[in-house]
């Protein structure tokens, strides 16, 4: 191909990409497989380098075994061995949690309450608690073990996590008073909100750019 | 249909014909306000009599100020420089409508009204934090990349900025800026209505460079990011973004970051709500799907009819909003008032920003002051005859997609205007009493 040639491919490649971005308002810029919009723009200018820099210095996945504590919710894949009851959650949850969260979690002198709520996201007034608004049992023991209590986080066994995760559920009417939560059984968990999310579908609004006599 | 395209042509038209000049003058002539302004004209053209009048305080001989006679504050050896002490008024605040029982999981707000330009500074640059501010010392910060790469790595401060270096102006804004003003006001300012919002010059290594000396496994299609904050903040973000301009960032407006603001190091992913940029970053795991983390679900996910919740909600769409006149304001009497305000998009460049001092019902097109950069706060501004009247002013921006910033009205169609409402993007009107008094009036224009 001539250079012509080419130079002339790419600028009709441009256009049509300019094109493709002026016919899908905020929509410009692709989406993740999924769906997910992601604004991206275009490349922008980088140096151009002689050799590609290395600095980072190798590491092994043992190393990082006390920081690598996600756990992927929907399965529960990443959950630590251990066990933790109903009744023995309520003993943690008066002793590190209570003074925050208020007695059987109902809401106390920071935070509300962490009960309730199932059902109400149809009215007027949304009730978020882990038990309406988690779609995944794991979230409580990802979310507890890493941020609570908020004082003295990540200081919490995983029976002691377990513990409290059975005892959230419980009080949400979404495990038995004699359940026993780990990491077979915590995943199983049926939560109320589990199909209550949709993948970001914007742009959902397309404003028109009136400019007199508009009202 | 047909007249609205038509008009929305006609007003940019009409400006390009009258290029020569200035911005202010040319609105002022397109005003409503027409004959008042040339009253105006004619009376300063007349003579000085107007201005003799209103310098009459001033027939005293101007006396020679104090710090003319006097030697100034001696240099010190080292300093970091602080703002004059005049201006004391000029401080982030904590939201003063939805008031936090702690203050560890809170925010800060930026004092928009009293910026100039397109930066925040450091020390205004808005907070949002899950458990308070670490004091994180770099010489032993670690940040690692692993879970799906072919070799898994670890980088010291040092290591990091050793990297080729980038520095991009973006704007930063939290999905929950505006969220306490949706169908009524509940805010004062323009600081508490969207002070979540800042404007910076980021430096840092791009994340694709790190990912791409990890190796990042075919499989590999999300990316999670984890803070070393006590809350060890956490989201799953699309390998797209993070291949595409996502940065690793140590520095922001020509210095390293605040600890505020995540210290020693961060993630920025430009145009994006900004949680999902992780402060004090430690960890970041390459995986094959989202975590579905408490971050990612019951919070930072969006009300939508039928009671379902959008999520992974991430571009800031276009948005703008008057700094100045804001609410809090009083206009010192009728005559020339530049209208400025700030307008940005986390899907391009501000394309364009259209001025309202009707209530919405005629528009006209704004000045839009360079730089204009892509994800990044744009300012503009738009020449004011204040004829002494109520007026309701509002401001609408329309980004390089051709993406229109919609009403409240136009977004509560779609989706549930309920609780803690994210992406409120909406047009804001102010209104102006005839003392010049200005008030927020979302919702209810």
């Amino acid at each position: 191909m001539s250079s012509a040639k080419f130079k002339l491919l790419a600028v009709s490649v441009v256009g049509a990409l300019v094109l493709a971005a002026c016919a899908s308002p905020g929509g410009g810029g692709g989406h993740t497989k999924e769906g997910i919009p992601l604004g991206a723009t275009g490349p922008h200018p980088v140096q151009p380098l002689p050799d590609k820099p290395r600095f980072g210095q190798p590491v092994s996945e043992a190393q990082l075994a006390a920081w690598n504590i996600d756990i992927r919710t929907p399965d529960g894949k990443g959950l630590p061995a251990g066990r933790g009851s109903v009744s023995e959650g309520q003993k943690i949850y008066v002793a590190k949690c209570l003074a925050c969260h208020g007695e059987n979690a109902k809401g106390g002198s920071v935070y509300g309450a962490m009960v309730g709520g199932i059902g109400s996201f149809k009215t007027g007034t949304r009730v978020l608690t882990p038990g309406s608004m988690y779609p995944y049992a794991p979230i409580l023991f990802d979310y507890i073990r890493r941020s609570m209590p908020m004082d003295s986080p990540q200081s919490l066994t995983a029976n002691e996590v377990y513990a409290l995760s059975a005892y959230i559920l419980n009080l949400n009417g979404l495990v038995a008073a004699d359940a026993v939560m780990d990491q077979n059984s915590l995943p199983k968990v049926q939560m109320p909100n589990r199909d209550g999310f949709i993948v970001d579908n914007r742009p959902d609004v397309r404003a028109v750019r009136c400019m007199s006599n508009c009202k | 249909m047909t007249e609205k395209l038509t008009s929305s042509t006609a007003a940019p038209r009409s400006r390009k014909s009258r290029k020569h000049l200035p911005a202010e003058v040319d609105a002022q002539l397109e005003s409503q306000d027409r004959r008042r302004f040339l009253r105006g004209s004619a009376a300063i053209a007349g003579g000085v009599v107007a201005a003799g009048a209103a310098g009459a305080a001033a027939a005293q001989a101007l006396p020679i100020p104090d710090s003319n006679k006097s030697m100034g504050k001696a240099m010190p050896a080292t300093e970091y420089g602080m703002p004059s002490q005049f201006e004391k008024h000029v401080v982030r605040r904590r939201t003063d409508v939805f008031v936090n029982r702690q203050n560890w999981s809170d925010w800060s707000m930026t004092p928009l009204q009293h910026q100039p330009g397109i930066i925040t500074p450091n020390g205004l640059i808005f907070e949002r934090h899950h458990a308070g501010t670490p004091d994180i010392d770099p010489a032993k910060h670690r940040l690692v990349i692993h879970g799906m790469v072919k070799q898994p790595l670890m980088f010291s401060m040092d290591d990091l900025v050793r990297y080729p270096s980038v520095s991009r102006f973006h704007f930063h804004e939290c999905s929950g800026n505006g969220l306490t003003d949706w169908l009524k006001p509940a805010s004062k300012t323009v600081q508490q209505t969207h002070g979540l919002l800042s404007g910076c010059l980021w430096t840092g290594v791009l994340l694709s460079t790190l990912l791409e000396e990890a190796g990042v496994d075919p499989a590999g299609k999300w990316v999670i990011f984890e803070g070393a904050d006590g809350s060890a903040h956490t989201r799953s973000v699309p390998i797209e973004k993070c291949m595409d301009d996502t940065m690793i960032v140590y520095g922001m407006n020509g210095e390293r970051l605040r600890p505020e603001n995540g210290y020693p190091v961060r993630a920025v992913m430009p145009g994006w709500e900004g949680n999902v940029s992780v402060k004090w970053l430690r960890r970041i795991k390459v995986t094959d799907q989202p975590a579905h983390f408490r971050s990612e679900t019951a919070r930072y996910t969006d009300p939508m009819p039928d009671g379902k919740w959008r999520q992974f909600s991430m571009v800031m769409e276009c948005k703008s909003v008057i700094t100045n006149p804001s609410g809090g304001m009083v206009l010192k009497g009728p005559g020339f008032h530049e209208i400025t305000g700030l307008a940005w998009s986390g899907a391009g460049k501000v394309r364009h920003v259209d001025v309202s001092v009707d209530g919405g019902a005629n528009w006209r097109e704004a000045t839009l002051e360079e730089p204009i950069m892509d994800k990044s706060l744009t300012r503009f501004k738009f020449g004011w005859n204040w004829n002494g009247g109520p007026a309701t002013l509002m401001s609408r921006a329309v980004d390089s997609t051709g993406y229109v910033q919609p009403s409240v009205a136009e977004i509560q169609k779609v989706r549930a205007i309920v609780g803690f409402v994210q992406h409120h993007n909406a047009i804001q009107p102010w209104s102006v009493n005839a003392k010049g008094e200005v008030s927020n009036v979302i919702g209810q224009v």
